[in-house]
């Protein structure tokens, strides 16, 4: 993947995550020009399209789009199960997640991302353990206690 | 001082603004707080500065000021401030500047970090946005990560490993150690990113590949496991056990299996085995379908899965949802040559995909169809692309006009369908034709020798409907110079004009403002041709008086008897008394070929018949192509030696 974006109906961004090296120029110039694009296509269409040199996968759950940019040789219909397993996994986390959630959440959303793609690709496979790394990465931050080791003694009470 | 407003109330505030101008003026505001926050070095906020800068800079405002607080917080002990620290650095900084070397440090501290947490932020970091230098410099701690028991961290290891290969691919080697028992864990996520660090390291280097090939047992067994297993709930998509591993094994064994007799036969059966047992209800099933699909056709795989992929794909074809039919046409166009018979079974399903809504199923149907058009459905397909044609959006008709005319050109059953066929394009698309097509047809048009009147009759007709479409004119004018007598001289089946119906039509295209220079062009050489063929050379002579500065267009066709080069040819100005007519005729060129190195030369002579001994004069374009890309040469002879005109 190169890079994913997700931005509102009216074409406001409310996250992008890039994973090829592109100046801020550039990278304002992509999002400007892809959102506009897809914003402009019909309901019935693709999900799918090519935009300038690359493959575009996109889907639109309630009032986002979720737009992911993918490699040649990546498979178009795994992507949509990659973009809904993100929804799935803010939808969790955010309990009935919706695009307010995003806005006034979006490091969190930069967070799940995180700790479901890396350079890409997906680390993790399974819902419950991206799930369970959030959770324990923001305790460790709630505390803000340099170790876990710590927070376990502080909560279970260990010596 | 009192503390800067919190994230969620700034945000908060900002969309309240009912302007442009109001949320700009609040964004500066806060902006100038946050720089002198900064300038004071306040650790306390520097976190909630860093993350309001962040949203700020999502709405488009500028945040470079920020970078260096980013640094700041990566190197804080509190997690908090890493968190949001190594966040900002993958916004706002990316490896052309030179801040971001500054993270190098950090990120090794933080890589050997007691907590995972920390570990797995700077993996993350290096992951994302390393650079060449700084993935040299940690090459070798993401090696060590690689090899932890801690899957957590393990599985982070590998898709960094990834990214170092792709900016330095001389470290692949430095991580083969580490790939010895990666397949024999049983953490999804490790095996995941695992199949992902193979696959990359085998696209890379043709020695990893043959070195990995030893794998395909392995991975088959994996493969089969999670398709035989029961319900995994952890795993569990619609039923389909960890899809995302499945696809990346079937993908890693595609590469593996590719130009491998051995490596193909191993996985045979598994790949015959999810390609029927999967269920296709959903899109998941349908994505491991695809990439099945995908595998058989690149490896060395027998015929029988071949045409069981086919025939996956052709049921994609008639799937209801739309992606489902764009992901079949793309894989059929790609394996149209070499399973030719097979794609050809399903060109009914192909062809009524013409009529989808969607843009890009319409143009690879297009694609497609061109590709399976034959010699013996060259008139049903033609049927079905002409009328495609017709009606298509105006970005397809250019390409679709060419490939009519070169299944034209291959499959045409005879002259006159052939000519039928271009005659529809040149007036159902005729502005979206091609340039170079024009010399083409004119030339199509003067070896179909028993055609021309034919041809000219009915070039002559459409002229009358639409004088609108350039190439058709173009091509309408030159048929009739060059075969106007046939056209007024009762050979065609229809009742023929007469001589001045024809010059009222040609005249027509020179006044109109439709009409291009070019095409002013082409209609004037038609009406000096004429000149030699038709008795009316009285009005032929006002006519060319009127226009003498227009350019000539004369074409060259492979005649034996005479030849004419392409070029144009400018008379010179006459006064509107004196008639201004000039024949030529341009023997046969002493070669087709012009030597290389300038070993040789090409003549040619052309003979000038000057009633009125104006002075010649000529010029001479010449085009070409050079490694590829056009290139047009203009010359001009000034200097004929006055003998020649006198």
């Amino acid at each position: 993947m190169q890079f994913m974006l997700l931005f509102s109906r009216q074409g406001k961004l409310r996250l992008q995550k890039w994973y090829v090296p592109l100046s801020d120029k550039e990278r304002k110039k992509i999002s400007r020009d892809l959102v506009q694009t897809i914003l402009a296509r019909k309901p019935k269409m693709c999900s799918f399209l090519e935009w300038r040199d690359l493959k575009i996968v996109y889907k639109r759950y309630a009032s986002l789009y979720f737009c992911c940019a993918v490699e040649d040789q990546d498979n178009e219909l795994i992507t949509l199960e990659i973009i809904h397993r993100y929804v799935e996994l803010l939808d969790k986390y955010f309990g009935s997640v919706c695009e307010l959630d995003i806005i006034f959440n979006f490091e969190k959303a930069y967070f799940i991302l995180d700790e479901f793609l890396l350079g890409g690709e997906a680390q993790e496979t399974s819902k419950k353990n991206v799930l369970k790394a959030i959770e324990q990465a923001d305790l460790l931050q709630e505390f803000n206690i340099g170790t876990f080791k710590e927070i376990k003694i502080f909560l279970l009470g260990e010596i | 001082m009192p503390a800067p407003i919190r994230l969620r109330e700034l945000i908060r505030t900002i969309r309240t603004a009912r302007t442009q101008a109001e949320e700009r003026e609040m964004i500066q505001k806060e902006c100038a707080a946050i720089r002198s926050s900064f300038r004071e070095e306040d650790n306390t906020y520097r976190c909630r500065n860093v993350a309001k800068l962040l949203y700020m800079h999502m709405l488009g405002y500028p945040a470079h000021f920020g970078q260096l607080e980013c640094l700041k917080l990566i190197a804080s002990q509190k997690f908090t401030d890493k968190r949001i620290g190594y966040l900002g650095a993958m916004l706002l900084l990316d490896e052309r500047q030179d801040v971001h070397l500054l993270m190098t440090n950090c990120i090794k501290n933080d890589l050997n970090h007691s907590t995972q947490y920390v570990q797995g932020l700077a993996l993350c970091t290096l992951g994302c946005m390393g650079s060449s230098e700084m993935c040299r410099d940690l090459a070798g701690e993401v090696e060590k990560l690689l090899k932890t028991s801690n899957s957590y961290l393990r599985k982070k290891a590998a898709l960094c490993a990834v990214h170092v290969i792709r900016k330095v691919p001389e470290l692949m080697e430095m991580f083969l150690p580490a790939t010895k028992n990666l397949l024999s864990e049983k953490n999804h996520g490790v095996l995941h990113t695992s199949v992902v660090l193979l696959t990359e390291m085998c696209e890379r280097s043709p020695d990893m590949l043959a070195h990995f090939r030893k794998l395909v047992p392995q991975l088959v067994r994996i493969l089969k496991n999670l398709i035989m297993s029961g319900y995994s709930p952890e795993h569990d998509v619609s039923g389909i056990s960890d899809p995302f591993l499945q696809v990346r094994i079937l993908r890693l064994l595609r590469i593996l299996g590719r130009s491998d007799d051995d490596s193909s036969e191993a996985m045979n059966d598994i790949l015959a085995q999810v390609a029927t047992n999967t269920e296709t209800s959903k899109n998941v099933g349908n994505a491991i379908l695809y990439e099945t699909v995908l595998t058989i056709m690149d490896i060395k795989s027998e015929s029988g899965l071949r045409v069981l992929a086919i025939n996956i794909l052709g049921r994609f074809l008639l799937n209801n949802d739309k992606n489902i039919r764009y992901v079949a046409l793309t894989s059929l166009l790609k394996t149209v040559q070499t399973d030719h018979n097979a794609v050809q079974r399903h060109r009914s399903t192909i062809v009524d995909c013409l009529k989808d809504l969607d843009v890009s199923i319409k143009r690879r149907a297009m694609e497609l169809s061109f590709a399976l058009v034959n010699g013996n459905n060259i008139r049903g397909m033609m049927k079905e692309l002409l009328y495609f044609l017709d009606s298509c959006d105006p970005e397809f008709k250019a390409d679709c006009a060419s490939g009519v005319f070169l299944a034209a050109e291959k499959y045409a059953p005879s002259k006159r369908w052939h000519i039928d066929t271009i005659m529809r394009v040149l007036t159902t698309a005729g502005s979206y034709v091609r340039d170079d097509s024009v010399p083409n047809l004119i030339q199509l048009i003067t070896n179909s020798v028993e055609m021309h009147a034919y041809t000219v009759q009915r070039l002559y007709k459409a002229l009358l409907d639409d004088i609108s479409q350039q190439p058709l004119v173009q091509v309408a004018s030159w048929c009739i110079g060059e075969y106007g007598d046939l056209l007024v001289s009762g050979q065609c089946e229809e009742e023929e004009p007469i001589q001045d119906e024809v010059l009222d039509v040609l005249e027509g295209l020179l006044v109109s403002n439709l009409s291009t220079p070019v095409t002013r062009g082409y209609s004037l050489t038609a009406i000096m041709k004429l000149s030699t063929r038709f008795t009316s050379v009285n009005r032929i002579k006002k006519v060319v008086s009127i226009y003498g500065s227009t350019s000539l267009i004369l074409y060259c066709c492979n005649d034996p008897i005479s030849s004419w080069i392409s070029f144009n040819f400018h008379l010179t100005e006459c006064p509107l008394s004196v008639c201004q007519t000039f024949q030529l005729q341009l023997l046969s060129p002493s070669s087709n070929v012009v030597p290389a190195l300038n070993q040789g030369t090409v003549t040619q002579v052309i003979r000038v018949l000057n009633p009125q001994k104006q002075q010649l004069r000529m010029r001479i374009k010449l085009t070409y192509t050079l490694k590829g890309s056009p290139v047009q040469d203009l010359a001009e002879v000034n200097n004929f030696p006055p003998q020649s005109w006198q």
